[in-house]
């Protein structure tokens, strides 16, 4: 067949081309607005994966749409008077209420305190309110309070405000905490994974995975024993040693529901580039790995309460991870991957074995309730 | 961990990949099923299909239990849940199957008990605890599965429990590789046995889709070396003009099955005569159900189930992924009208299905090992 | 739902002789080896456990053996990659 002549056959294109047109035609439909179908709440809208983000842009934010929401960070930036301040907040419906490491008034403090951390921001001030069931034992609240009071002293915060409210039995699981923090963003940085670009480093502060592990063996259904317990932690000393040595820190964010696979996904999104991690450089813990093979579950998903993800850029990814592990909530400080130009949008992971395949947001929720 | 990271070892895979890609006849393009939906999981987790040069192509195959389980099935098993007195444990898998109105987590945030049990004997436990409820296992999975049920069951009476049934619908895989084996869109040259599978039945049963198809087969574990190995086994099968099944998976798979379990099958389950595979129409004595004797535990007859044929939506080619006829992103709805949120077909809900698998592992654009396609192209 | 992991028997129950503790990577479960009954496993040896029951015991000859036949392709495979090599250095 010369040039010029028409092939009148009209062969297929190859094989490959076809499925990369699907492949692109289901990007397409992913960029579309998002919609909640469902009617009623599930327990997929909690799990902080696919249905949480739906539900926050198409309810909340949809609602709510301002400058200052819309980049639905950890924590809002604000500008109060000439002083730049972060506030935030997060409820915590854990159960069981106590379990090893900590307890639920731990995770109010440190979770709270850890999105404004990741901020860049100095936590400073927090409120909490309390919902309690009827019934619920005035010694297991007491034991909340103080443990919070530790909690609020080793951050360095204070709890200056709060609320109670009491429901009846049955109406809440016992108890039910919203703490909201406010910090002085003194550095003046401003921190976002949109500012994340081809080229940076992804570090994780430590093993992935315990704390929700430990809620899930804490429940006592699976009849699993293991040596593993929370990480709940304040971050901010670790934060503030890694700002102070590599002030270029694009982007911090606190490892809590859905895990790492969800904080990559959202770096990718904002950013718009890709992210490729490599699965043998990611620190989990050997009990850890070993009940989430047991359970089928992929330690990526889990959510930790004390492990923040940074994206630095690449020269400063060595002196990132020697600062962490300097600190001892860093110690297994490790780069896991990078920012790169290819597949935008898209997570990938090296596997152990040399493959590579994609790492999605989570549909469904395997750990309900672990934070 | 032991006997899974020996299994993982990159280098080990490099040096199969390029003795797969050398066995390759030049110009000849090979299709090896993968029946087992465990084994697709695997392929697209850790990314396998890099590793093979591009004669080789995988099919995916009908080991999905929940894949074929049909729509008026998933109906009946929330009319029972639905019952106020009945508590339902179901293993994580059936969470989201889609039936005609929801699946059972949609049930479940309308109020329906339905509760995720990771075992069957958590059931039990479950019965147990509460006496004045009825409690209901949905028993689902092939062979590797049913003698788990069965032994539930026999747990169950020897405890005198009375508030403990079974809403069976545990499938046999040999009916349907015959079917697969029977069907006239494909043509394949080697089937990946399912592994755990052939610790109950062992491997003679295969023996007849070499001896009769002249297709070789290996029981295949399920780390990437497993497959890879097995694979391997299978080229050479070929290479060498054989067809015989092999096994692979011999550090876990015993030759004659386990007899145990088999008995215990046996003792309370029995052959129906026909039963509906989601994709693959009815099959004969492809599915088990409670046996007479235990009636007691049979929900079937215990409650009354509707028993509606539901056909599935239009839009689902489920059936033609579930044969190999189709890859995931070939049908038509995949990606689009259909995801892991919003699915339409059990391929897309079940961990093992292939779609699923493709959806959350694979959608990208794939690069081969290099050694693979430089070997592969030595004389 | 084909999820099949290996886990070592740490200790019997002792008093019901169905059961038995598994270990795998430091998680620790009990588990129902009655379809093991024929042959029961002993602390020590390894099964194969899916939904909480061990379905089959871990022949470690026949891994060894697995691993023995992986090893050797492995040599095989860098015997001929340095053979590729050097014969570009000609």
């Amino acid at each position: 067949m010369t040039a010029g002549q028409v092939d009148a056959s009209h062969r297929d294109p190859p094989i490959a081309d076809r499925e990369q047109q699907v492949l692109d035609r289901i990007d397409r439909a992913r960029r579309r607005v998002p919609r909640v179908r469902e009617e009623r709440i599930t327990m997929s809208h909690g799990s902080g994966g696919k249905a949480t983000q739906t539900l926050v842009e198409a309810i909340f934010l949809d609602a709510f749409r301002n400058p200052l929401l819309e980049p639905l960070e950890d924590s809002a930036q604000l500008v109060l008077g000439g002083s730049r301040v972060a506030l935030t907040t997060d409820s915590y419906v854990v159960s069981p209420l106590f379990f090893p490491g900590g307890c639920i008034g731990d995770l109010a403090v440190n979770g709270t305190v850890n999105d404004l951390a990741v901020s860049g921001v100095t936590p400073l001030y927090l409120s909490a309110g309390f919902i309690l069931e009827e019934g619920f034992p005035v010694a297991d609240l007491t034991r909340v309070a103080q443990s919070m009071r530790d909690a609020a002293a080793a951050a360095g915060v204070s709890v200056v405000t709060g609320d109670t409210k009491v429901v009846q039995r049955g109406k809440a699981d016992g108890c039910y905490i919203n703490t909201a923090g406010v910090g002085l963003n003194s550095r003046g940085v401003t921190l976002g994974v949109a500012t994340a670009r081809p080229g940076d480093a992804i570090i994780v502060s430590g093993p992935i995975g315990d704390h929700g592990v430990t809620i899930m063996l804490a429940r006592g259904e699976l009849d699993i024993e293991a040596d593993v317990v929370s990480d709940t932690a304040p971050l901010n000393g670790l934060v503030s040693a890694l700002l102070d040595a590599v002030p270029d820190v694009r982007a911090m964010r606190d490892a809590t529901r859905g895990g790492v696979a969800t904080i990559l996904n959202e770096i990718a999104r904002a950013a718009q580039a890709g992210v490729l991690v490599s699965e043998a450089d990611i620190p989990v813990r050997e009990e850890v790995r070993g009940a989430c093979e047991l359970l089928g579950i992929d330690p990526m998903y889990v959510a930790c309460e004390g492990r923040l993800v940074a994206v630095v850029p690449g020269d400063s990814a060595d002196r990132a991870v020697a600062t962490l592990r300097a600190h001892p909530l860093g110690s297994a400080a490790a780069v896991i991957g990078h920012v790169t130009g290819e597949q935008p949008g898209i997570v990938a992971l090296k596997t152990a074995f040399g493959g590579t395949r994609i790492v999605d947001l989570l549909v469904g929720d395997p750990l309900p309730r672990i934070c | 961990m032991r006997f899974v990271d020996e299994f993982r070892d990159a280098d080990k895979a490099h040096a199969l990949a390029a003795k797969i890609a050398a066995l390759c006849e030049p110009g000849r393009q090979y299709k090896l099923m993968e029946v087992c939906g465990g084994h697709t999981h695997t392929i697209y987790k850790h990314g396998l299909e890099d590793y093979l040069p591009e004669s080789i192509t995988l099919v995916h195959g009908p080991g999905c239990p929940v894949c074929v389980i049909p729509m008026g099935r998933v109906d009946d098993a929330i009319h029972l849940a639905s019952r106020p007195e009945v508590i339902m444990t179901s293993f994580g898998d059936m969470m989201r199957v889609p039936g005609s109105n929801g699946s059972f987590f949609d049930a479940k945030a309308n109020g329906t008990d339905i509760r995720m049990v990771y075992s069957p004997l958590d059931s039990l436990k479950i019965a147990r605890q509460n006496p004045d409820r009825q409690v209901v296992f949905m028993a689902i999975g092939f062979e590797t599965t049913a003698p788990s049920t069965a032994m539930t069951m026999l747990r169950a009476a020897a405890e005198g429990l009375t508030n403990f049934s079974v809403f069976c619908n545990h499938v046999t895989i040999i009916p349907a590789i015959k079917a697969i084996l029977d069907s006239p869109d494909l043509r394949l040259d080697g089937f990946i046995g399912p592994g755990h599978v052939s610790t109950i039945i062992g491997c003679r049963p295969y023996e007849f889709i070499a001896r009769d198809y002249g297709k070789p087969v290996v029981v295949a574990g399920f780390e990437p070396l497993d497959i890879l190995q097995s694979i391997y086994m299978l080229m050479l099968q070929l290479s060498q003009g054989r067809s015989e099944v092999e096994n692979q998976y011999s550090r876990v798979v015993p030759w004659d099955g386990n007899l145990v379990a088999l008995k215990a099958i046996g003792q309370t389950m029995e052959l129906r005569p026909y039963f509906e595979w989601r994709g693959l129409g009815f099959i004969s004595h492809s599915a088990l159900k409670v046996r007479e004797t235990y009636a007691a535990m049979d929900a079937e007859l215990l409650f009354e189930v509707p028993g509606v044929r539901v056909a599935d939506p239009k839009a689902c080619q489920c059936g033609e992924v579930l044969k190999g006829v189709l890859k995931p992103w070939e049908c038509k709805v995949f990606g689009t009208a259909c995801t892991p949120e919003t699915p339409i077909g059990t391929c897309m809900v079940s961990p093992e299905g292939a779609c699923a698998a493709y959806y959350n592992y694979g959608r990208m654009h794939r690069s081969r090992v290099p050694e693979v396609v430089q070997l592969g192209r030595r004389p | 739902m084909c999820l099949g992991i290996p886990g070592e028997i740490v200790e019997l129950h002792p008093e019901q002789p169905d059961l038995a503790k598994v270990n795998v990577s430091g998680v620790r479960r009990l588990i129902n080896i009655g379809l093991l009954s024929d042959d029961p496993p002993k602390p020590g040896e390894w099964v194969l456990i899916h939904v909480g029951f061990a379905l089959s015991k871990i022949d470690e000859a026949e891994a060894a053996a697995a691993m023995e036949f992986l090893e050797g392709i492995g040599q095989a495979y860098e015997d001929e990659i340095a053979a590729l090599r050097d014969s570009l250095i000609e």
